[in-house]
């Protein structure tokens, strides 16, 4: 391994040639570089735009509680609290499957099932959230409603979070859609790191005596969790970013419930919902609620990485007892 | 094991180098394909590049509320047939709040509203209001055990403001005699998106109970209480056709379309009335407008008298400016009267024609003589068109 590395910063260090290979460098470099100032002039234009609901409200934005059109009162508390619940359920019901079905496709799968099995799953990441709105309004909502949520609420139903009646179009029903439409992402992106794991690893942790399952654990999953970090990450973004499949399964209700059986309502959804017809202070609100979406991805994303960055260093110690 | 461990963790210092590739040249070659092809694209996409140009055509461009835009897209289909394919209308819905916008930046010839603009947005931008068609909104439920439903304004406005929220509330049985209604909690379904219907619908709450309009008030939404949102007036329908014991609003269109069944609205003059074309008409009757270039913030026509009137009725405007040729338009003369001839004919009884197929009231009389005097009174470069 260490030789590889060695011939890596020998490539990286080889001179470049002038003619294409220059060409080729500084095109992609503003390339690249035009990615940063998207986002600045992203971050500029909202911030522009949104000055007249940034110079009402101030912070009172983020802790407002009230969104009523009526009276021009913009708070987004309850669409914060809306986004990181259900992408919450979204990322503990997702990524374990999700990782589970990566694990099957690198590690375990017979060849004619890998295949055809990673192929379907890439097509699931493909298909349009309206189309999961559509089918977890028509197919999901029903079972939902009729056998998953009594359930809940019968064993569950003392703690806040699974507390009273339902009708199907609330938080829990969003953040399920939420978890099936991230597993195809977080699936594929995931097999693929474990895939990239070279066999000298797994190779190096039989020959110690580690079972099927120590080697998965200790040398693919451990070789290829910055690969899974990043397709939690790329999930994260759909789960926080969707609009149309929340729309359609959240209830729209713009309050703050703790119980996963009462609608709520998510920052794009909100957006998605009332950009038509908002103007003046509310298009301005709504803009804020954009530029509030944006902090709030970057915080989960932070807050993500440092977790990880955590767990990362926590696992070789842990992962000794072999 | 802990040399095993330490080398993993080597390992995962290491990062995977993406082998470097030589040439590439074509990759810019594609790349700069790419971009010049965007380019023009865009080009033609903000009009810079127009391809024709055929001067003998007209093309005007509307776009707004939502609600009339079948109607409006009908017209517009059997106008070009009608004019030879020589004026074309096109319009791109968006919704009231956007159309509003599109006519004050003169980035289209007429806008669509189900609301009226405010007196100082009318004045200040010169633009007349041109009632094109009515709607009602109708109170719409899936009680499974219950086919027919009488309701009044009060006990609406409380069933909605969730001071009612069981089916068997007295309230409710006492205006259903000989109904037996279960023991059910109501879910209320509303719109999510901001919308024309939720404006006219929470004006009528709002203009019989004092309560909701202190709570509430009118708007194009509202906050309700503990209700469902789903967007659109098709979201609502689906959801309240899918959701047991629940009650929701939507235009009249909808639930005849998709066979939802909606309750009996008291009236003005204390009459159980069910809403369809005529009794929508109705309600326009006897309304007093304002004359088009004058102040409509006020217009409505809820709970209006009238033995057969539907009591959540409502206009749908047409947005134009009074001078054609305004500062910042950029219309010809030839598409101002193309314009306003259009108007004319979507408004007497070619166009009118069209509106009962498509579950849209036929203006009465009295509106139409109004609209006629405002075409009247459009003018280009001071100059009167018709």
């Amino acid at each position: 391994m260490r030789g590889n590395e060695k011939g890596t910063s020998v490539l990286r260090g080889k001179p470049l040639s002038f003619g294409g290979d220059l060409v080729f460098r500084y095109s992609v470099m503003v390339v690249a570089t035009l990615t940063l100032a998207l986002v600045w002039l992203l971050v500029i234009m909202m911030v522009i735009d949104a000055s007249s609901s940034i110079d009402t409200f101030g912070l009172g934005f983020v802790t407002g509680d009230v969104w009523d059109p009526n009276r021009d009162v913009y708070g987004a508390l309850p669409f914060i609290f809306g986004t990181l619940l259900t992408t919450g359920i979204a990322l503990i019901i997702g990524v374990p499957l999700s990782i589970g079905i990566a694990v099957y496709l690198s590690e375990l799968a017979p060849p004619y099932l890998r295949g055809p099995l990673s192929f379907v799953v890439e097509l699931l990441a493909a298909v349009p959230s309206v189309i999961y709105g559509l089918w977890a309004m028509y197919a999901l909502r029903p079972v939902i409603v009729g056998t998953v949520e009594p359930f809940l609420s019968d064993i569950l139903g003392w703690t806040p979070l699974f507390a009273g009646d339902s009708v199907g179009l609330d938080k829990f029903t969003a953040g399920i859609i939420l978890a099936i439409m991230i597993i195809p992402t977080i699936a594929s992106v995931s097999k693929e790191a474990m895939m990239a794991v070279p066999d000298s690893q797994r190779e190096a942790a039989l020959s110690l005596g580690a079972t099927r399952y120590e080697t998965t654990r200790m040398a693919v999953l451990t070789y290829a969790r910055s690969g899974i970090f990043g397709a939690t990450i790329l999930g994260l973004g759909r789960a926080v970013g969707e609009t149309m499949a929340v729309a359609m399964t959240i209830g729209n209700a713009n309050v703050i419930s703790w119980s996963l059986l009462d609608p709520g309502q998510t920052m794009a959804s909100l957006i998605a919902n009332n950009w038509g017809e908002a103007q003046d202070l509310q298009l301005s609100a709504l803009i804020e609620m954009g530029l509030v979406l944006f902090v709030v991805a970057l915080v989960v994303n932070v807050f993500a990485r440092l977790m990880v960055g955590r767990f990362m260093k926590a696992v070789p110690s842990t992962g000794g007892g072999l | 094991m802990s040399e095993l461990d330490l080398e993993k963790k080597e390992m995962n210092e290491e990062r995977i180098a993406m082998p470097h590739r030589g040439g590439g040249t074509w990759k810019i070659v594609l790349a700069a394909i790419v971009a010049a092809a965007i380019l023009i694209a865009g080009a033609f996409a903000t009009g810079l590049l127009s391809i024709g140009g055929d001067e003998e055509s007209v093309t005007l461009t509307g776009a707004g509320a939502t609600f009339p835009m079948p109607l409006i897209l009908k017209w517009a289909d059997e106008y070009y047939n009608e004019t030879d394919q020589s004026v074309k209308v096109d319009y791109a819905g968006g919704g009231s709040g956007a159309g509003i916008t599109q006519i004050k930046d003169n980035n289209v010839d007429f806008a669509g509203t189900d609301a009226p603009l405010s007196a100082a947005d009318s004045t200040t931008y010169g633009l007349v209001h041109i009632p094109e068609t009515l709607g009602a909104v109708v109170v719409a439920f899936n009680e499974p055990t219950v086919s027919s439903l009488k309701l009044d304004g009060s006990t609406l406005a409380r069933i909605f403001m969730k001071n009612i929220t069981a089916w068997d509330d007295p309230e409710i049985t006492v205006l259903n005699p000989g109904v037996t209604l279960p023991s059910e909690q109501i879910t209320t379904i509303v719109r999510s998106d901001s919308s024309g219907t939720t404006f006219v619908f929470s004006g009528y709450l709002a203009k019989i109970s004092s309560e909701f309009d202190e709570l509430y008030g009118q708007g194009k939404s509202v906050s309700w209480p503990d209700a469902i949102g789903a967007s659109g007036n098709s979201g609502v329908t689906q959801t309240i056709k899918t959701t047991a014991h629940s009650i929701g609003y939507i235009e009249l269109s909808y639930a005849i379309e998709n066979d939802v069944p909606f309750a009996q609205l008291e009236n003005h003059d204390g009459n159980f009335v069910t809403a369809s074309l005529e009794t929508t008409s109705a309600a326009a009757a006897s309304f007093t407008l304002p004359a088009g270039d004058g102040d409509w913030s006020g217009v409505n026509i809820l709970d209006q008298p009238g033995a057969n009137a539907y009591p959540i009725a409502s206009f749908t405007y047409i947005l134009v400016y009074k001078e054609l040729h305004n500062d910042g338009s950029s219309m010809n003369k030839t598409a101002a009267q193309a314009l306003l001839d259009f108007l004319w004919w979507c408004l007497h009884e070619d166009g009118q024609a069209y509106g009962p197929d498509l579950h849209y009231a036929e203006l009465p009389a009295s509106v139409v003589a109004i609209n006629e005097a405002t075409l009247n009174s459009i003018t280009y470069d001071g100059e009167v068109l018709r």
